[in-house]
């Protein structure tokens, strides 16, 4: 793990998010936006529940097999001409780019979109280094300006509104027109690509991340709109994908199965506008294309993964879809869980990168909506693996002792039906003559955490089961 | 005939809180106390999804228990959607005047699929007019012991749930969930709206004349 995780703060990271207010409104303009898209998108096309099924059929049945597929894929990449390294942790990968990099001289990076530089802490790493590492995704170069990280896997600067964007264009491109006319979206990614131009010119290597990998082709899929993943890899003498393990698949069939689903779940589109292939370096009759080709293929704990009751997180396909309808995520935006991946596939898949005990407060921060399940294209049971957490944590003690303590409490009654109902039923008086005339509780003994927000209704006075016995009574 | 056993909690709490063990106890009670009957009819989807969604998972390595488990959880049945999926009632002898609005519950939602089944029974009582609630498939924030470990972020969900049943302009807001309906509740009274917040089955069952939830005081 390199970046910093913050996630045991994650209450805080929450009220900070909440009191300053920029976040959830930044959010609540899009929101919406991701959601009826990709309704849309999902009920113009009949077989989208079929494409699912399938999709998610493709992926166990490669992490079944995944060190054969692994083998097949570096096979064909070594058959093209390209070298695969393999990392066992964020470490081990940033080290083998920063030597990839040396041994070529390189001066000037340029980088496609990746979670997996994000995941290893590239950029900081290359810096310290002397090497420039340039994002070329909009997203990801607003970000790099503002030394941030990304609060959204598909959409990095999702967190920020357009005229903070501008803010900062101005503060850095001060090369440019002051009185230029930056109101519309349009003209920030016009500047942004001026401005990345002479980069694509001057990068000795480019880096990319993997969609997907193919193991029939040995070749990597990188799904854009920007059309800059292209120049990243097209450009450079270098070419340097990073992915992490469970991204292979079998086929090129399987892929384009799988980018069906994608798409649709990300961005309500039926097809991401470049769809782009990079199979080994230049060959002699190729018009263009990088010298040199690797792969540096990252584990960092998801081999461990396998076998386990997690495994299923590894079909995760990074659509996004789950955090864009996620109502927790929809309040405090992704920089609140304190590491890379935020959301419902951040919940499951934090924990199991960099350790329960640092990541605790995730799997526990949903309501359990189930609205991520329901719009996984993979299919994903996102609820059921964030309490799989819940049972780990339980298991080890590592929830606070106030939890564990009410819980007994409560199961000692639960688990004798003649004494929970007498006791439900002295609560139920009781409460009714503390609230006598009121109908509400504004405060409650040993209900602060929810009477600070909203009040707590007086019960009638009768249980339920009481007032069924009274009426078969009579 | 209906009747209502001696019973407690459907584990939920347990189940949701990593205490798999307390969660299979409880389940275990529950089997038993109910596995005698044709029909199990829970008034919240929470609890009905426990039941019919989960029970089977929990006893999943218990060849035995799991399928006493999968028995409870094919007859088991979220209230409305007994009388409508189960009885084939399609309309109910009721009077409501004003206008409602209705909360579609999570686990009703998502693990029962009840979504139509309230709307259809609601629109044959007499005087009840619909509007349907902005984001009614969102959740209301409850999420069990998410509301009070995680009051801010709870805060905030409820909030603009609250907002948005305001904005419905209804005088009732109704929904098949306990745990919704309380934490709704206690929302819009404490931002002092006038909606009132009942359980789909009051209006169903035509006992509307009883204090709405947290208005009791108000009327006695
Ligand atoms: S968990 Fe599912 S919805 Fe979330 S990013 Fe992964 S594939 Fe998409």
């Amino acid at each position: 793990m390199s970046v910093h995780p913050t996630s045991h703060s994650f209450k805080d990271n929450a009220s900070r998010a909440i009191a300053d207010g920029s976040v959830p409104r930044a959010l609540k303009n899009v929101r919406q936006n991701f959601i009826d898209k990709r309704v849309k998108a999902v009920d113009a096309l009949p077989e989208f529940e079929a494409l699912r099924e399938s999709a998610r059929e493709i992926k166990n049945h490669t992490l079944a097999h995944l060190d054969l597929y692994l083998e097949r894929y570096e096979q064909k990449v070594k058959d093209s001409g390209g070298h695969v390294h393999f990392a066992v942790d964020s470490a081990e990968a940033r080290n083998i780019v920063l030597d990839i990099c040396r041994k070529v001289g390189a001066r000037t990076v340029t980088k496609g979109k990746s979670m997996i530089s994000e995941e290893i802490g590239l950029n900081g790493h290359l810096e310290a280094a002397g090497i420039v590492p340039v994002e070329t995704d909009l997203g990801e170069y607003i970000i790099q300006l503002r030394g941030e990280t990304p609060s959204h896997i598909i959409a990095p600067a999702v967190h920020l509104t357009k005229d903070q964007i501008e803010k900062d264009f101005r503060r850095v491109h001060t090369q440019l027109d002051p009185n230029r006319d930056l109101t519309e979206k349009r003209s920030l990614l016009t500047e942004a690509r001026t401005m990345l131009r002479e980069k694509f010119l001057a990068a000795d290597v480019g880096i990319t991340g993997a969609n997907f990998l193919i193991a029939e082709t040995g070749s990597s899929v990188i799904v854009t709109n920007e059309g800059n993943g292209d120049l990243t890899q097209i450009l450079p003498r270098v070419h340097i994908v990073i992915a992490s393990i469970e991204k292979v698949v079998p086929t090129l069939e399987d892929v384009s199965q799988i980018l069906r689903v994608l798409a649709r779940s990300a961005t309500g589109q039926e097809m991401s506008v470049y769809t782009t292939f990079s199979t080994g370096p230049r060959r002699a009759t190729d018009v263009d294309g990088p010298e040199e080709y690797h792969v540096v293929l990252l584990d960092n704990g998801r081999s461990a993964m396998l076998g386990t009751e997690f495994q299923d997180m590894l079909r995760c396909i990074r659509c996004a879809a789950c955090m864009n309808h996620c109502p927790v995520y929809h309040q405090i935006g992704g920089h609140a869980y304190g590491w890379i991946y935020p959301g419902p596939m951040g919940s499951v898949l934090t924990p199991s990168l960099i350790g329960v005990d640092k990541a605790g407060h995730l799997p526990n921060a949903s309501t359990f909506c189930g609205r991520c399940e329901s719009v996984c294209p993979m299919k994903i049971p996102l609820p059921k693996m964030m309490r799989h957490w819940r049972e780990r944590e339980f298991e080890r003690n590592l929830n606070p002792a106030v939890a564990r303590y009410g819980l007994g409490f409560w199961a000692f009654f639960a688990k004798k039906p003649w004494l929970y109902n007498l006791s439900t039923r002295v609560a139920a008086k009781a409460m009714k003559l503390m609230g006598r005339n009121k109908g509400r509780f504004q405060s409650l003994p040993g209900l602060g955490a929810w009477t600070q927000y909203r009040d707590f209704a007086v019960p009638e006075g009768e249980t339920f089961q009481a007032q069924w016995k009274k009426r078969a009574g009579k | 005939m209906v009747e209502v056993p001696p019973q407690t909690c459907c584990g939920q709490p347990a189940f949701n809180s990593g205490d798999r063990r307390t969660a299979r106890d409880l389940a275990l009670q529950m089997i038993e106390a109910f596995e005698r009957f044709d029909y199990v009819v829970v008034p919240s989807g929470s609890c009905g999804g426990m039941i019919a969604k989960h029970y089977p998972e929990l006893f999943e390595d218990d060849p035995g228990l799991s399928v006493r488990a999968q028995k409870l959880a094919a007859k088991t049945f979220e209230l409305v959607s007994f009388l409508t999926d189960v009885l084939g009632i399609m309309q109910v002898e009721a009077k409501h005047a004003g206008t409602c609005t209705y909360h579609d519950s999570c686990s009703g939602l998502r693990e029962l699929g009840i979504k139509r089944q309230p709307r259809q029974l609601l629109g044959s009582v007499e005087g009840l007019e619909m509007v349907e609630l902005k984001d009614s498939e969102v959740c209301c924030g409850f999420g069990g012991t998410f509301a009070v470990k995680y009051g801010p972020i709870s805060d905030q969900i409820v909030t603009e749930k609250a907002t948005n049943v305001n904005a419905t302009g209804a005088k009732t807001l109704l929904a098949g969930d306990l745990g919704c309906l309380l934490n709704i509740a206690g929302k819009l009274s404490r931002m002092g709206s006038e909606v009132e917040v009942r359980h789909v089955a009051e209006v169903l069952a035509d006992m509307t004349d009883r204090p709405a939830i947290g208005k009791m005081g108000a009327s006695t």
